[in-house]
């Protein structure tokens, strides 16, 4: 899969949840200043795994993630790929 | 107003099926958390905890009347006969009885067995027995029923509090005078392959370990199991002699009225204030608050910031039993309750296990890892429960 449309499904996945038009969240925009709640976050993750078929290791208590980088758009797009080629 | 008594406690939980051996494991700081044993659990990212090992129903219950128990009510049965014997409670208390039970799933082992028949498994019908098993308020009225308790008999839901609410109500029908004698507390038996699934997704379980309010914790661990205490209105309980083991001595519940899941410190700190109010007492009376403590980022800063609110810098020791018998959900505040009676009678603070760091986010004094002896003349037990929801309890030495 492609990085560009991975990114343009999480794009997606994050816009539906914002209530906010794709257009309006930048490929490098830094998840906590798009305004998504803890429970928002978890929903995300759940439907990227449902879109990508993978298993996205994230605690909500564990605020530095080292697994899996939830701090931008980027970040995810990236740890995506990492988990989709490593078929977890 | 009537004074409302405790005189009977049982309780089955991953520590212990009784309340002597619950007590021993609070004395020694044992974990009850392991890894899980039921149907499937290989296929769950979280393996772990707080399960009853040899739970053998069959030994406990007639086989004629097992079919109709989910385990949540098993556990309420067994946890009731207990604390009723320990009461020594008369027969025949009728309308002068009656039984409010928390639970937050009911049966969901029944529903998920039900479920699994019709949806995986391509059957086209089940046992008759689905919907009295699954019921949530089926461990109340069985309680009821086996003791013969006819006056106000319901069940609680308010997840992670429901068993405060359920005593909370409980001591307001004594004191409203609608009944002399309430069998309350509750039950729970989450730890079946769906219900560990559900809370799965909300990414707050820990993989490994309960670590209340310590640096490095990564959540909750769920437990089972039941507490059922007995209350008293004071002068039924003298008037027969019985043994009076603490005073249930105030309630507060609050709503936040905020987020579905995120806690509040201001709903928390209104909680605490209302139960101290209701009990007549003053910060500086309370020796001990057993936590809500769940072990979560998001409740331990919270709660800390909370107590920190009511009590001030001179907050007293603060322990989470839940990293012994776990987060039990809707029973939880139960066996919590009877932590309490413990450390009132006999002078002894559960422990927080888990300890590794200081918090510096959680700064309370939180009996790390080793009971700890104090002398208290009151406590509270703190509840507060997804949806919002805050109910604290005040208990005083007899």
């Amino acid at each position: 899969m492609e990085r560009a449309e991975i990114e343009a499904a999480v794009i997606a996945i994050l816009a539906k949840q914002l209530l906010l038009s794709p257009a309006e969240i930048a490929p490098d925009a830094r998840i906590d200043d798009l305004g998504l709640d803890s429970l928002g976050k978890v929903e995300a993750i759940f439907a990227i795994e449902e879109r990508f078929g993978i298993h996205v290791p994230f605690n909500a208590n564990a605020p530095d993630q080292p697994e899996f980088d939830f701090a931008t758009v980027g970040g995810v797009v990236r740890d995506i790929e990492a988990l989709i080629a490593r078929g977890a | 107003m009537r004074r409302v008594v405790i005189t009977g406690i049982g309780t089955v939980n991953a520590l212990a099926q009784d309340v002597p051996g619950t007590f021993q494991a609070l004395r020694e700081g044992r974990c009850g958390i392991g890894p899980l044993g039921f149907r499937d659990a290989e296929r769950l990212t979280i393996r772990i905890g707080a399960e009853l090992r040899d739970w053998r129903p069959e030994e406990r219950f007639p086989a004629k009347d097992l079919p109709l128990y989910d385990r949540v009510t098993q556990y309420a049965l067994v946890a009731g006969a207990e604390a009723v014997a320990m009461a020594g409670l008369p027969e025949g208390l009728g309308p002068c009885g009656g039984v409010i039970l928390g639970t937050a799933a009911g049966g969901i082992q029944t529903w998920e067995d039900s479920y699994r028949a019709v949806f995986a498994e391509g059957k086209n019908r089940v046992s008759p027995l689905v919907v009295p098993r699954l019921m949530p308020n089926a461990p109340a009225s069985h309680l009821s029923i086996r003791h013969g308790l006819t006056g106000p008999v319901l069940a609680v839901s308010s997840a992670c509090a429901s068993a405060n609410h359920a005593m909370g109500l409980a001591l307001q029908q004594i004191r409203a005078g609608a009944a002399d004698v309430m069998l309350t507390g509750g039950a729970e038996a989450m730890l079946c392959f769906g219900g560990v699934k559900a809370w799965e997704g909300l990414r707050v379980l820990a993989p490994d370990a309960c670590r209340p309010f310590s640096l490095g914790r990564k959540g909750m661990v769920i437990g089972d199991g039941a507490g059922v205490l007995v209350f008293e209105a004071e002068d039924h309980a003298r008037a027969r002699g019985a043994t009076v083991l603490a005073e249930v001595a105030g309630f507060g519940m609050t709503a936040d009225a905020g987020d579905i899941v995120a806690p509040n410190v201001a709903g928390a700190v209104r909680a605490m204030e209302a139960a101290l109010r209701d009990a007549g007492l003053s910060p500086q009376e309370v020796g001990y608050i057993n936590a809500h403590g769940t072990g979560t980022l998001a409740n331990d800063r919270a709660e800390s910031a909370a107590v920190l609110q009511v009590f001030g810098a001179a907050a007293p020791p603060v322990s989470s039993t839940k990293a012994m018998h776990g987060h039990a959900i809707g029973a939880t505040g139960a066996l919590e309750a009877i932590a309490c009676v413990q450390a009132l009678r006999a002078g002894l603070l559960p422990p927080t296990l888990g300890f590794e760091a200081a918090d510096p986010d959680c700064p309370l004094d939180i009996v790390p890892l080793k009971a700890r002896p104090a002398r208290v003349e009151a406590v509270l037990s703190n509840a507060f429960a997804f949806g919002g929801l805050n109910a604290v309890l005040a208990f005083r030495r007899a």
